[in-house]
C-alpha cells in the first residue's frame, strides 16, 4: 500500500452553459487540473470518469474514450455511474488503484450536462436514479424522494422548515466568494421559507439547482510526488463506500442513511481517525435535508440532532466544524456526475489554503467528503489530510 | 402486459413479474414475496434481497396499510404533468412497504402547511388499489384512506 496525494485539481465554473458540449466542459476541468498539478499528460496511466445521464442529455453513451481525447490523455479510460455519486466512485477506484501500486498517476473526475434539457426533461432524467417500477411509476421525483425522507425525519425526530432554511442560507453565504459557484447570492431565512413548494415539505431553496459542469483531479502516488518534486501537500488517507436497497420503501430506515454510515465507518477506519478528528467537511446537500442526514452519518451529530446544526451555528463558516464551505451542491451547483470530484477539489483547496474560504479554517488538517447517489442507495466517503 | 408507453409512443415494454403483480393488485389480490425469515419483497425476485433465501412464497397483502411518510409533489416529471400537485406516500402493508399515490381525498391545496395534510398524515390507514395517471392513463398504485 502506498500513500495517495492530490497533485492537482480542476473545475469549470458551475452553472448554466446549455450550449457547451460535455467534452468541452471536461477538457476545461482537466486542463486546469494538469496546470495545477504540474504533471505531464503523458504520465497519466488511467482515466476514471463519472457521468450519470449523458445518454439522455447528450445522446452520448460510451463517454470515457471521448473524455480521454478531450483531456489529451492516451490510457485506459472507464466511465463510472452511480447516479449523483458517479464521480465519488470514480475517485475511489482511482485512490484504490494508486494505493495498490497499480498506477502512479490517475486522473479522476466527471462531467454532467443538464441545462440543455427543460425542467421536465431534467426532472425525468434525475428520476431514473430511483426504482422505475416501484417508485418512478408512483410519482416519485428526485425532490419527492428527499421530501419523503424529510417528512419521515420530522415525524421521527421533530424539526421544521425553518431548520432546513438555515442550511440553505448558510450554504448560499459560503458560496459568495467562490468563483466556481453557480449561485453567488445570499438567501435569507424569510426568502427560503416563502419560496414556492417543489415537493412538500421541500421548497425551491431546499433544492440544489440544475447545473452544467465538470471536475478533474490528478491523483499520484507519494513516491511519484517525491520523485517529480510535486507540490502536493494533501493526501487521501481514507476511502469507504456503502450500498443500500435502491428503493426508499425497501430500506430499514426512512429517516437515516445507513449506506453513508457504512461508507463513513470504512473511510474513518482506513484513515485511522474518528469523527472528532475532522476539521471540516463537504457533504452531499442535494437537498437541505440531505445535509442533515449526512452529518449524522458522518458522526458530527447524533441521529435526530443534525437538524439544528446549521441553526445553532455548529456547521457555519465560523462554527466548530464548517460544512460545505464551497457552498455545497445547494449553492455551488450539482452537475451530477462531476460532484464527487468537485467536493475533493474544494476540500483540497480549503486544506491547502488557496480557497477563498480557507481563511475560516486556517489550521485545518483533516477534511471529509461525503458523496451520495440517489436517495443514498450509494454513498462514498473520503478522508483528506494535510501530509506536509 | 404493461401499459407504460415510452416517451416516443413506441410499443410498451412488458415487465414480467411486475405486470402480474400489478394485475393482481388491481384485482384485489395483491401479494408480497416472503422468505422463511419473514423478509418481504416485491417481484420479480429469485432470492430474498435481505438474506439470499431462494424459498419465496406469495403471501396476500393485508387489507389495510399505514402511511409512514408522504409528500405533495408540485414539480412533476412529464408522465405526471397533468396530475400535479399530487400526494405520493410510502405505506406499510405487513412484510413490505409500497409506494403509491393517495387518491380519494379532497384535492390538495397549494398552501404552505402540507397540502393534503388535513386528509393524509403519517399513521393514516389506507387501502391499496390500482388507478390511472391523469396525464397518460398509465397504471399507478393508489392508496385510499379508510376509516379505522
Ligand atoms: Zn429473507
Amino acid at each position: 500500500m502506498t500513500g495517495v496525494r492530490v497533485a492537482g485539481v480542476g473545475l469549470t465554473r458551475f452553472g448554466s452553459h446549455p450550449e457547451r458540449t460535455g467534452r468541452d466542459l471536461f477538457a476545461e476541468a482537466a486542463d486546469r487540473a494538469f496546470a495545477d498539478a504540474g504533471v505531464d499528460r503523458d504520465a497519466v496511466e488511467e482515466l476514471n470518469y463519472g457521468n450519470f445521464m449523458g445518454a439522455l442529455a447528450e445522446h452520448q453513451g460510451h463517454q470515457a474514450p471521448l473524455m480521454a481525447e478531450a483531456a489529451g490523455v492516451r490510457c485506459p479510460a472507464t466511465r463510472y455511474e452511480s447516479a449523483c455519486a458517479s464521480a465519488g466512485v470514480a475517485v475511489r477506484e482511482a485512490v484504490r488503484t494508486v494505493s495498490a501500486g497499480d498506477a502512479d498517476v490517475v486522473v479522476a473526475g466527471g462531467m454532467e450536462r443538464m441545462t440543455n434539457l427543460d425542467t421536465a426533461g431534467a426532472t425525468e432524467g434525475l428520476a431514473i436514479a430511483a426504482d422505475d417500477l416501484f417508485e418512478v411509476r408512483a410519482g416519485v421525483t428526485f425532490p419527492g424522494a428527499y421530501a419523503l425522507m424529510a417528512t419521515a425525519y420530522f415525524e421521527a425526530h421533530g424539526g421544521e422548515r425553518e431548520d432546513l432554511a438555515h442550511v440553505a442560507s448558510k450554504n448560499h453565504e459560503n458560496a459568495l466568494p467562490n468563483e466556481y459557484a453557480q449561485f453567488r447570492k445570499e438567501v435569507s431565512i424569510e426568502e427560503a421559507l416563502s419560496a414556492p413548494p417543489i415537493a412538500e415539505p421541500l421548497h425551491l431553496y431546499d433544492a440544489c439547482p440544475i447545473t452544467d459542469g465538470a471536475s478533474a483531479l490528478v491523483l499520484v502516488s507519494e513516491e511519484y510526488a517525491a520523485e517529480a518534486d510535486l507540490d502536493a501537500p494533501v493526501a487521501v488517507t481514507g476511502t469507504g463506500q456503502g450500498t443500500d436497497r435502491l428503493a426508499l420503501a425497501d430500506r430499514a430506515e426512512l429517516a437515516a442513511t445507513p449506506a453513508a454510515d457504512a461508507a463513513a465507518t470504512a473511510a474513518y477506519d482506513d484513515a485511522g481517525i474518528g469523527p472528532a478528528d475532522v476539521d471540516l467537511a463537504e457533504v452531499h446537500d442535494c437537498f437541505t435535508i440531505a445535509e442533515v442526514l449526512a452529518i449524522e452519518s458522518l458522526g458530527f451529530a447524533e441521529p435526530g440532532e443534525g437538524i439544528t446544526a446549521a441553526r445553532d451555528g455548529l456547521t457555519t463558516a465560523d462554527g466548530d466544524r464548517p460544512v460545505n464551505l464551497s457552498g455545497g451542491l445547494k449553492a455551488k451547483g450539482h452537475p451530477v456526475g462531476a460532484t464527487g470530484g468537485s467536493q475533493i477539489a474544494e476540500l483540497t483547496r480549503l486544506l491547502r489554503g488557496d480557497h477563498p474560504n480557507s481563511e475560516h479554517v486556517p489550521d485545518a488538517e483533516v477534511g471529509v467528503a461525503h458523496n451520495a447517489g440517489g436517495t443514498v442507495a450509494s454513498a462514498v466517503v473520503h478522508v483528506l489530510e494535510v501530509a506536509e | 402486459m404493461s401499459d407504460e408507453a415510452t416517451a416516443d409512443g413506441a410499443a410498451p415494454t412488458a415487465n414480467a413479474g411486475y405486470d402480474e403483480w400489478i394485475d393482481a393488485l388491481a384485482d384485489g389480490t395483491g401479494y408480497a414475496l416472503v422468505c422463511p425469515e419473514g423478509h418481504g419483497s416485491l417481484p420479480p425476485r429469485r432470492v430474498c434481497p435481505e438474506c439470499g433465501s431462494s424459498s419465496l412464497a406469495e403471501e396476500p397483502l393485508p387489507d389495510r396499510g399505514e402511511i409512514e411518510t408522504f409528500t405533495v409533489v408540485h414539480v412533476p416529471s412529464p408522465r405526471f404533468a397533468d396530475d400535479a400537485p399530487y400526494t405520493t406516500a410510502v405505506a406499510r402493508f405487513g412484510p413490505v412497504r409500497l409506494t403509491g399515490i393517495v387518491r380519494g381525498v379532497d384535492g390538495v391545496d397549494d398552501g404552505d402547511e402540507g397540502a393534503g395534510g388535513d386528509a393524509v398524515a403519517v399513521g393514516t390507514t389506507v387501502e391499496v388499489g390500482v388507478g390511472e395517471r391523469e396525464t397518460d392513463g398509465g397504471r399507478i398504485v393508489t392508496f385510499r384512506p379508510v376509516g379505522t
